[in-house]
């Protein structure tokens, strides 16, 4: 916006790459602006001219339906040109590598753009050959800042707090990026964080993450304030890392029965899109404990916050 | 290029700092070169003059040894011209003082044919500055089904035979091969890692690779097919050398065959002894290897095993990579790194960290691979071929990948500071390198 507006919290990094890297301070200051970008999105008048002639191009190498169109929407509402780009994986192997590609976006001189992509450091590595900003929309199962981000300002609103609070994260963390992001995140803002799932879908050096890991739902869940489900990818669920949809559901899926180990008030979230019957119960999902709809929401929040954060660090900003 | 022809002048170097990895003499002394061998050795007589009209190098000092025998390097040809040929590649084993290189055999075709072996040893004559010694392979186009032809492929010039790479999964082709291979007394050299167990996995498994979000690959993977070959060498007898340990518990595992008797040597990369997994830092594909870098407590285990003579050979594991296959997501990078031009100066690190003294280090990158492949080479010895390096150990400077000679520039050593380095290299006696400078 104009010079003339209070001076904000400033965010002192050129791209959103990971969580990693981010102070609890920078963490706390996209936040707050999200809180803000929160009410924007609540009124009729949801347009906001913060990136009025900027350029932003979603890259998106994997099919994604809601963070693509969460960053069609934040992007669109603070005015700027968004463009969508999918690229499917037979273009790329009709020999055109990422490098190529970024080069070639980048000589159209977008302001910013947001790329997910199926492989760790891809967009690490995207970044290093463009000149704007960058946003990492999921990087294989490395991170994902903007979901990691969203949960976190869903939390808050709801507990008032996040330091002190017990988080539960369940299911497949192994191939997570939203568990690694989220790991890093809540315990930088003072939660108490668990990983529970089976070992053959929790990380080698877990527990050198400084979190605590359970193997049993139960006692994973005991006392816990916010219970975070993730999604099994469908390949995995057939013998390759558990036998079957059926004995997952059983030890692993959430439902009434398993979150009443939890204290009353916990609340329950989920990335989406949701497996329903594997590794959540719907009576679960849609019930009065779940946030699992208002996170979407906190999306395009969190979204706003990110591209006018990053903006403003642009040339001109 | 190398002239068949021999020396018609005898070569004097004076002054020098003789160091005879074979054995362990270390002094100030003089070196006589005639016919392509060494003539005579001047221990303790750095002054010794030579024979009247003698060309004389004088070493002010600076340490002479055996030219370095890399037991390992991947060589683009045939079929891969556009990462490495035989003569960038020995022209890059000339800078880095390796007069010795055995080539792998996973080229395009496969070295699994007595007549591909005499391809390459003719190509090498008319184009490597170097002494090129191929390794066949073991199973027929590396598929780990049927052995190759052992005693022809020896006849032809193969000095050992491995499938590169690629581990034998199959125990029962494996223990045939090393039955058979005992009875021409052939050399066998295994990459040990269970393909199974690797999978997906592109770096070492545990807290840093999770924290990347990339499969790891667990050390069992390589103890494993170890213990499996340890057992197999147990009931066969025959010579068996695993190519690169990279891990604790693999040292482990040598020392103890080696206390039972067993007839088995090991091999490190330049690379697992002197970079760890930290070293990937950001996604760098440079340091995506196989084995992968392991720990620093794996690091230090192997440093102190190549110490105290455990580990036998130290390999560059020389693999050229063009920018296409490395400019990449990490996981989608090709495996390797260059490493013929940089395997001295980067082992004087450990030499200058004080784990491990020159001549042992010299020992594990000369004398023992030359012994373990029948080769004269790698001593100074009067008799033994003129394969010479003159070194300054202490000479520092910051490694450009651009002034590379390999062909491919894929150095995990890039912008390293590195102590110590060739000045010149001698192959029967004739200069192939020359890095002093012009005063």
């Amino acid at each position: 916006m104009t010079a003339t507006t209070a001076p904000r919290p400033s965010f002192p990094h050129r791209h959103l790459l990971g969580i990693e890297g981010l102070s609890p301070l920078d963490i706390t200051a996209l936040l707050d602006m999200a809180d803000e970008a929160v009410e924007v999105s609540r009124q009729v008048e949801k347009k906001r001219t913060t990136l009025r002639g900027r350029t932003q191009i979603n890259l998106f190498f994997e099919p994604s339906t809601r963070t693509q169109s969460s960053f069609e929407l934040a992007g669109k509402r603070l005015g700027a040109d968004v463009m969508n780009m999918s690229v499917s994986s037979s273009s790329v192997k009709k020999g055109e590598t990422l490098i190529d590609t970024a080069a070639t976006l980048n000589a159209m001189r977008p302001d910013i753009i947001v790329v997910r992509h199926h492989a760790a450091g891809a967009v690490h590595l995207l970044a290093r050959k463009v000149d704007c900003a960058v946003i990492n929309a999921g990087d294989g199962a490395h991170e994902h800042p903007t979901q990691a981000l969203l949960d976190a300002l869903t939390i808050r609103r709801n507990k008032g707090r996040i330091e002190g609070l017990i988080v539960a994260i369940c299911g497949d963390v192994l191939h997570s990026r939203v568990a690694r992001s989220n790991i890093i995140l809540l315990q930088a803002l003072g939660a108490r964080v668990r990983c529970v799932g089976p070992s053959t879908l929790l990380p080698s050096g877990l527990e050198r993450f400084g979190v605590e890991v359970f193997t049993d739902m139960r006692k994973g869940l005991a006392d816990a304030d916010i219970v975070m489900m993730l999604r099994l990818q469908r390949e995995r669920m057939n013998g390759s890392f558990v036998p079957s949809v059926k004995e997952y559901f059983r030890f692993f899926g959430l439902d009434r029965e398993k979150l009443a180990y939890a204290k009353p008030d916990a609340l329950v979230m989920h990335p989406g899109p949701m497996n329903r019957g594997v590794e959540i119960d719907s009576e679960v999902a849609d019930g009065a404990q779940s946030l699992i709809r208002e996170q979407v929401e906190m999306g395009v929040a969190v979204r706003m916050a990110t591209l006018e954060a990053l903006a403003r660090n642009l040339p001109n900003g | 290029m190398k002239t068949p022809t021999t020396q018609a002048r005898a070569l004097v170097f004076t002054n020098a700092r003789l160091v005879d990895p074979a054995s362990g003499r270390e002094a100030a002394g003089a070196l006589l070169v005639e016919d392509g061998v060494i003539a005579d050795i001047g221990w303790d007589e750095p002054g010794r003059a030579g024979p009247a009209g003698a060309e004389v190098v004088d070493c002010g000092g600076r340490v002479l040894a055996p030219g370095l025998v890399d037991m390992r390097a991947f060589v683009g040809e045939p079929g891969a011209e556009h990462r490495e040929t035989l003569k960038t590649a020995s022209e890059a084993a000339a800078a880095g003082g390796v007069t010795t290189v055995v080539c792998m055999p996973d080229t395009d075709p496969v070295v699994d044919e007595p007549s591909i072996v005499d391809f390459l040893l003719r190509r090498a004559r008319d184009t490597a500055v170097v002494n090129i010694h191929p390794a066949a392979a073991l199973t027929k186009g590396l598929e780990g089904r049927e052995m190759t032809e052992f005693g022809l492929l020896m006849e032809a010039g193969a000095v050992a035979f491995t499938d590169g790479a690629r581990s034998v999964t199959n125990a029962q082709v494996m223990r045939r091969a090393l039955t058979y291979a005992r009875d021409f007394g052939a050399l066998i050299l295994h990459h040990t890692e269970d393909p199974d167990l690797v999978g997906s996995g592109v770096m070492n498994e545990g807290e840093l690779a999770s924290r990347l979000g990339l499969p790891g690959v667990p050390r069992e993977a390589e103890i494993i097919m170890l213990e499996r070959d340890l057992r197999l060498v147990q009931l066969t007898g025959a010579r068996y050398h695993a190519a690169m340990v990279s891990c604790a518990t693999s040292i482990a595992l040598i020392e103890r065959a080696k206390a039972e008797g067993l007839p088995v040597t090991c091999g490190v990369s330049i690379n697992n002894l002197t970079l760890n997994e930290s070293d990937i830092g950001d996604y760098r594909t440079f340091l995506k290897l196989s084995p992968p870098l392991r720990s620093e407590e794996d690091r230090l285990a192997v440093v102190d095993a190549l110490a105290r003579g455990v580990i036998d050979v130290v390999v560059s594991d020389h693999n050229p990579q063009d920018v296409e296959t490395k400019r990449l997501p990490f996981a989608e990078a090709a495996d390797g790194a260059v490493g013929l031009e940089t395997m001295l100066s980067a082992g004087l690190r450990l030499v200058h960290a004080g784990h491990i003294g020159l001549a042992r280090l010299l020992a594990a990158m000369a004398s023992q691979p030359a012994a373990l492949l029948g080769l004269p080479a790698g001593r100074l010895a009067a008799g033994a071929p003129a394969d010479l390096i003159l070194i300054d150990p202490d000479e520092p400077y910051v490694l450009d990948k651009a002034a590379l000679h390999s062909r491919s520039k894929n150095s995990p050593f890039d912008e390293a500071r590195l102590e110590g380095r060739v000045l010149q290299t001698f192959v029967a006696g004739r200069k192939v390198h020359d890095a002093s400078p012009a005063s």
